[in-house]
């Protein structure tokens, strides 16, 4: 039995490469983008809004997070979209830009930003649906408008990474060295 | 497409186990779960079917610690290796930032492997993504098996892009994390590369 080592050929190793950039949000969109959150808790009496992107992680948040298990819930609510969205294909659709599941409690409510963005808002009955729709419309534009300044932005540079140098590196595997014993 | 946020000091990236059914990658992750501690973890969620086959992924997130005053979190994520779930498949490829194959060592599994193998590329295609230079890791599970395949043999056959590759027996832990933490490095280090 051979196990746990790893092992490679005589062949020089790749170095690992990039897939996609990274999305990085920076200080002065990130408050623009809580505003507009906040603003939507406030008018639609939601109780929670999450900013999720398509691959699960949680962007920015509004609201009482402490009973939500948010990683978990983004992951979900992720994958819920993107099956939503293959579902769409199959009969034809290019997308459902929105997704409502009514509980007897509370609901959630899910609007694509844009390609890469979900916004989620989950609110009981003391919010209405059709505010909670409405609200979102606006609110989702103003985020998208937030969103097309930092796709511009790292456009324009290569991704600025304060921070993420050799060093960065090294310590990092520092760290997984000691999680992972 | 790893998340990098500046004013939550955050950072979030993906990577996703992919390989044949039965290969392991569930015990993979199942594996973590129980040996990291607590608090570095999150909830372990499986979509799978009654007779545990994973139907749409399974998700762990693992919180590594703050690293230059970033709150560092992995989220791993296995994609269901049915033949079937194709479809599901594609959707986690989605935005990934580390791959790790689990291969099933069984000499019978050797054919399942490179379809399986063969389907990755396909789907990372079908999101543009190349796997030339991607962070990407092979691991040869079930090594405690008597009808197993040389490692040689596996290499030659599974491992074209000569990435690194681990013996394993996932169901013991043993290579478990030594696959883990070899994506993780490569990821954080491709980060420190763009």
């Amino acid at each position: 039995m051979e196990s746990g080592n790893c092992c490679s050929r005589g062949r020089p190793k790749k170095e690992p490469g990039t897939l996609q950039k990274s999305l990085s949000i920076f200080e002065e969109d990130y408050w623009a983008i809580n505003q507009q959150l906040s603003y939507l808790l406030k008018s639609t009496n939601a109780l929670i809004v999450l900013l999720i992107d398509r691959t699960g992680q949680v962007i920015t948040s509004a609201g009482d997070l402490s009973r939500l298990d948010v990683p978990s819930f983004a992951s979900l609510q992720a994958a819920d979209v993107a099956a939503t969205s293959q579902l769409a294909s199959l009969i034809g659709e290019k997308e459902f830009g929105t997704l409502f599941h009514q509980g007897r409690r509370d609901s959630i409510y899910v609007a694509l930003i844009n390609s890469n963005i979900i916004l989620v808002v989950i609110f009981d009955d003391r919010a209405t649906l059709g505010l909670v729709r409405v609200r979102v419309k606006t609110v989702g534009e103003q985020v998208a408008r937030i969103f097309e300044r930092i796709f511009a932005k790292l456009d324009r540079k290569p991704v600025a990474t304060p921070g993420f140098d050799d060093d960065f590196a090294l310590e990092a595997e520092a760290e997984i060295d000691n999680l992972f014993k | 497409m790893s998340l990098i946020n500046y004013a939550s000091r955050e950072i979030n990236c993906k990577i996703v186990y992919y390989g044949p059914g039965l290969g392991g990658k569930t015990t993979n992750i199942k594996y973590v779960y129980s040996k990291i501690a607590p608090e570095t973890r999150g909830k372990l969620i499986s979509l799978a079917t009654e007779l545990d086959r994973t139907l749409f992924f399974d998700f762990l997130p693992v919180d590594l610690g703050t690293i230059r005053g970033f709150k560092t979190r992995f989220h791993l994520y296995t994609v269901p290796g049915q033949v079937y779930y194709n479809a599901s498949r594609k959707l986690i490829l989605k935005g990934l930032d580390g791959l790790v194959f689990v291969a099933d060592s069984q000499a019978d599994r050797l054919d399942d492997n490179i379809d399986s193998l063969q389907n990755m590329y396909e789907n990372l295609d079908t999101h543009g993504l190349r796997i030339d230079g991607m962070p990407f890791v092979m691991q040869w599970n079930k090594r405690d098996l008597p009808n197993v395949s040389p490692m040689d043999e596996l290499d030659a056959v599974l491992n074209t892009l000569n990435v690194p590759y681990f013996p394993a027996i996932a169901t013991q832990g043993s290579g478990v994390f030594e696959t883990l933490k070899e994506v993780s490095k490569m990821v954080l280090r491709a980060l420190s590369q763009q």
